[in-house]
């Protein structure tokens, strides 16, 4: 399965070693993350071998959702070469997550 | 669960189109507030609906809403905060609950309220319009909530269930929300208080927060003859399409969206 499920001693380590990387932010009492989830899995496949795709329970991973400012969910972040180059929040279309990685390939 | 058709909004428009979509077989899930919180709910005479003179509006709607229950409707109380088309679906977030069809009739309504100062730049960020979906990441907190419905009480009981210090403005005029990356302090009426969130309750979205890329024009929802939107499956009817603001020109685009609705359901399912 391309999806990673990223923790807190997971995180850091895939992170910096993707040139490219998108992690969601999600929670399981959230109805529009049950929206993007199903299109981040997607993108996963899509993407194996070009760009991490990840997803972090924000519930439970309360220093990394700290960490990233994470106030509303669910909260999509872009990642080159271990930096944030942008970050998504709420239900965006498959589209435009495709533009962002296609664009920082 | 998939549905045929999934509307947005019960008041008279929805309920038609609900009926509709019945009529021709199709499965139809009606999300709305509670009927007594529909503007009409409050009308206290209503003369110029065909057939039935004199009634009040409260009446009306009990009788269009008992019609489209008969009819197999399904009903499911709430607000649709959010859609996303992933082809040939509809997916839509009713709270913290997902639904899905291959067509949608947005019967919201008009939603009058522009946006406070602060609100757009702050959405997500401290603003948000939903506390069952994201009260969990304030839980134990002082929060804000600015309710316009009784619905909104419900909703803020639900934050203190769940721990959080609640300040709650019943329907207040004007809010603006300050901070500097995130929202630090609102000011309502008036009154300042410190926060780090807002939860704004109004009873509805406005078509363009649910769907950005609809067409609207002076706020209202551009359709065609057969109440089609420029999205795929998307129809909508009633108020939310402009004036005359009226129940008998609701019921009856509501008619020809849910039959239109129906139609596109129906084609989309011989092509699978």
């Amino acid at each position: 399965m391309a999806l990673q499920h990223l923790t807190e001693s997971t995180f850091d380590a895939a992170i910096s070693a993707a040139p490219l990387a998108l992690v969601d932010f999600w929670a399981t009492w959230c109805g529009p993350c049950k929206i993007v989830g199903p299109v981040v899995e997607k993108l996963a496949n899509d993407y194996d071998g070009r760009a991490l795709v990840g997803k972090v329970e924000a519930d439970s991973e309360t220093a990394l959702s700290e960490r990233y400012g994470i106030f509303s969910i669910p909260t999509l972040i872009f990642f080159k070469n271990g930096a944030e180059i942008e970050r998504k929040v709420g239900v965006v279309p498959e589209a435009a997550l495709r533009e962002i990685l296609d664009a920082n390939l | 669960m998939a549905y045929d058709v999934i509307v947005i909004g019960g008041g008279p428009a929805g309920l038609s189109a609900a009926v509709n979509v019945r009529a021709r077989g199709r499965s139809v899930l009606v999300v709305s507030n509670p009927l007594e919180e529909n503007p009409l709910w409050k009308a206290e005479q209503i003369d110029n609906y065909l057939g039935l003179p004199g009634l009040s509006g409260a009446e009306l709607l009990t009788r269009f809403r008992s019609h489209a229950e008969q009819s197999g409707a399904e009903f499911r109380e709430g607000r649709v905060l959010n859609a996303l088309y992933a082809e040939p679906d509809w997916y839509v977030s009713i709270g913290s609950d997902v639904e899905s069809a291959k067509a949608i009739v947005l019967s919201g309504g008009v939603a009058r309220a522009r946006k406070f100062p602060g609100e757009a730049e702050f959405l997500g960020r401290g603003v948000s319009y939903c506390a069952t979906c994201d009260g969990m990441l304030y839980r134990n907190r002082a929060v804000i909530v600015a309710g316009y419905s009784e619905s909104a009480k419900k909703e803020a009981e639900f934050l203190r269930s769940i721990g959080c210090d609640v300040t709650y403005f019943d329907r207040p005029r004007h809010c603006e929300i300050l901070g500097s990356s995130k929202v630090e302090r609102v000011i309502c009426d008036g009154q300042t208080v410190e926060t780090s969130c807002l939860f704004l309750l109004r009873p509805a979205l406005a078509p363009t927060d649910v769907f950005p890329e609809m067409a609207v024009e002076n706020g209202y929802v551009k359709v065609d003859r057969s109440m089609a939107t420029n999205l795929p499956g998307v129809f909508a009817a009633g108020d939310c399409t402009g004036a005359p603001l009226q129940v008998s020109s609701a019921a009856g685009e509501g008619l020809v969206a849910g039959q239109s609705a129906a139609k596109y359901a129906a084609a989309l399912a011989r092509k699978q």
